[in-house]
């Protein structure tokens, strides 16, 4: 119990840095960017915009910073992000709270696929070590080395444009309008297979790997001779002795590399138009759209928080060492 | 290769076991790695890109941002990898970018194990509330997704250049290896060797920096390799997404360009093909080379990294939950 609340606790500081950090970017970076902005948009922004747009930047004069870094946690405790200017004038929480969703079922059931098929596939590879399978390692070394992007760019050349097999961009049909139907989650899984197989692929090979090694380790660790002497079935030495003690680091290392994958699933979201948060972080950096920019940060860091506090507590749940050192 | 047990190289936790075994063991390190055939594989990949992004400029056949009207044409004699939608040269593009990416990727690399040998160094050394602090900050950057922040700070820059990038993917790069080496250098810090060190009266520099750093020389080359490696993927994914300056060459911008040009609906599979396998076999090298590190200090991977054929021959069999055995050519090998 004390070592979840020291988990929490940490977590609600990293909670606090981020958002901190976020606040200070913008002050802290040369040049003025916001009244380039205004500049541009002059006339199409309200009063409201340009006064939240100063709070985000520190363009009040009059203000202290401190003011400012009040004003700006009231306006997050609000829900107040400012104003998108791409999607002008929809609120900026109003966008994220559009394509999260997408993301979140996106990049979270395939990253679950991709850790999952991994570590199975390494825990097979580490302990047939020594044999043909080992000739997969160099494989699995090459994709783990390949962007994300660019392999979702080759999964639309082939599947996508060569043969027309699936969908090449977008989240649903155009025809369709987002609800509950059969018809529209069908689609949306149609279109989903794409980027989510690119997403499994080059994911999976990095677990493969951290796996494979941890089973060539914990195998000839005495336990496992003595399991394998006592005439188990092989099955069960291999999972419920060996396995089951290799998996650990694979899942601290599952929440540590949780915001590496995190970022390269948003790119591929960029390549495929799929309308979650990645690509509207592109189209923000694409229009200079800068509080639409930071509140996706801030919502990509926060989710990455929550998941790697679900990861933290998993480990503990499993690991009965980590609750006694409390 | 030291497949018969060797008794210091059975224990995978020993990185050395003590100041004097450190010399022989240090000269067999440098050679170790060299006679690894991945690293050895990997070193010559690497070797050949370096190669290139020194004499690129001069290599080049055409310049590769010069507009001719021979648009969209799939690999031949007088261009190999074809040409863009405008006409340019696209092995020429490649060439004269890889300079980019290399220079970035090792700034990059060299700032971010700078800082992380300082932060991980003294923050396993100093121990108590420094050690504390340290490692807070380090395990926050540590779960603060890295590229969603280095594309809002590179997306608030006015024009970031390829040094501005280094420095930035270096600032949020750095966290991984600082934790790994306050963890060897928390282990390494109550050995006997430094206890020794210490209380010949050694000055604290000196324990630092002859005592405790030579024994991390692997870690830290490993964790120069792992950000040199994110560190390229960063800045070609940036490139890529159009968050950097587009008029420098680079593989991300090879790309930038073919996808905006909807190069994968035409077709022109010479335009984005070439420079991914470019990414992936600069970053294969690298992991390769990684990998022949990792081995010569974890042991029980050695043994099993020699390849099932080799095995084979030496008669050695890597039976279930054992390290392989060797008993000598008279035996039918391990039952």
């Amino acid at each position: 119990m004390k070592f979840l609340l020291r988990r929490v606790g940490f977590y609600l500081f990293t909670a606090w840095a981020a958002i901190t950090l976020n606040f200070f970017i913008p002050r802290m970076l040369p040049g003025d960017p916001v009244q380039s902005l205004i500049n541009k948009y002059q006339g199409r922004l309200s009063t409201d915009a340009i006064n939240s747009l100063r709070v985000l930047f520190g363009l009040n004069t009059h203000t202290t910073l401190w003011q400012d870094y009040l004003t700006y946690w009231s306006n997050l405790f609000h829900g107040d992000f400012g104003i998108s200017f791409t999607y002008f004038p929809t609120p900026v929480a109003d966008v994220i709270a559009q394509s999260l969703p997408w993301t979140l079922m996106l990049v979270g059931i395939s990253t679950i696929i991709g850790f999952v098929l991994g570590t199975l596939a390494g825990v097979g590879l580490g302990w047939r070590r020594g044999t043909w399978m080992d000739g997969l390692l160099p494989v699995a070394n090459f994709f783990s080395a390949i962007p994300y992007f660019w392999l979702g760019l080759i999964a639309i050349a082939i599947f996508g444009v060569a043969i027309p097999l699936f969908p090449a961009s977008g989240g649903y049909d155009a025809g369709l309008i987002p609800s509950f139907s059969g018809d529209f989650i069908g689609s949306a899984i149609y279109h989903a297979a794409l980027p989510a197989l690119t997403i499994v692929v080059s994911s999976v090979a990095g677990w493969i790997l951290s796996m494979r090694n941890m089973m060539v380790t914990v195998s000839s660790e005495d336990y496992v001779t003595v399991a394998q002497a006592k005439g188990l079935p092989e099955r069960r030495v291999m999972f419920g002795y060996a396995a089951r003690n290799a998996v650990l680091p694979s899942i601290s290392g599952f929440a540590l590399s949780l915001g590496f994958i995190v970022g390269g699933t948003l790119v591929t979201e960029m390549v495929f138009s799929y309308p979650g948060i990645g690509y509207v972080l592109f189209q923000a950096i694409g229009s200079k759209d800068y509080p639409l920019m930071q509140g996706v940060f801030l919502i990509i860091t926060l989710s990455v928080l929550v998941a790697n506090m679900a990861a933290d507590f998993v480990y503990a749940f499993l690991d009965p060492r980590t609750r006694q050192e409390g | 290769m030291s497949i018969q047990a060797d008794p210091v190289a059975v224990d995978p936790t020993v990185v050395v076991s003590s100041g004097v075994q450190l010399n022989k063991r240090g000269r067999r390190a440098r050679l170790g790695i060299f006679r690894n055939t991945k690293a050895l594989v990997g070193v010559v990949i690497l070797a050949f890109f370096l190669l290139i992004a020194i004499i690129g400029p001069w290599i080049a056949p055409y310049d590769p941002s010069k507009v001719t009207p021979e648009a969209l044409l799939p690999p031949s004699g007088a261009h190999w990898l074809g040409t863009t939608g405008t006409g340019q040269d696209i092995l020429s593009q490649l060439i004269v970018g890889t300079q980019g990416v290399m220079v970035v990727g090792l700034i990059a690399g060299i700032l971010a194990t700078v800082i992380s040998v300082i932060v991980g160094v003294i923050s396993g050394f100093l121990g108590g509330t420094g050690d504390e602090v340290l490692s807070l900050i380090s395990n926050i950057f540590l779960v603060i997704p890295a590229l969603p922040l280095i594309i809002i700070i590179a997306g608030l820059l006015p024009a970031a250049g390829g040094m501005t990038i280094a420095l930035v993917i270096a600032l949020t790069g750095w966290a991984w290896g600082a934790r790994v080496l306050r963890a060897q250098t928390l282990s390494l810090r109550k050995r006997d060797f430094v206890e020794a060190a210490r209380a010949n009266g050694e000055p604290l520099w000196r324990i630092v920096f002859f005592e405790i750093m030579p024994n991390l020389t692997a870690i830290i080359a490993s964790g120069f390799i792992g950000t040199v490696i994110f560190a390229i993927l960063s800045e070609v994914t940036l490139a890529f997404i159009g968050v950097t300056s587009i008029s420098t060459w680079n593989w991300g911008t090879v790309l930038f360009w073919a996808q905006s040009s909807q190069a994968l609906v035409q077709g022109a599979w010479w335009w984005f093909v070439p420079a991914g396998l470019c990414i992936a076999a600069v970053g294969t090298s690298l992991t390769l080379i990684n990998f022949g590190i990792d081995e010569f200090v974890n042991p029980r991977l050695r043994n099993t990294a020699a390849s099932a054929g080799i095995l084979r021959k030496k008669k050695i069999r890597a039976r279930i939950g054992f390290t392989p055995i060797y008993r000598g050519e008279e035996k039918e090998g391990v039952a």
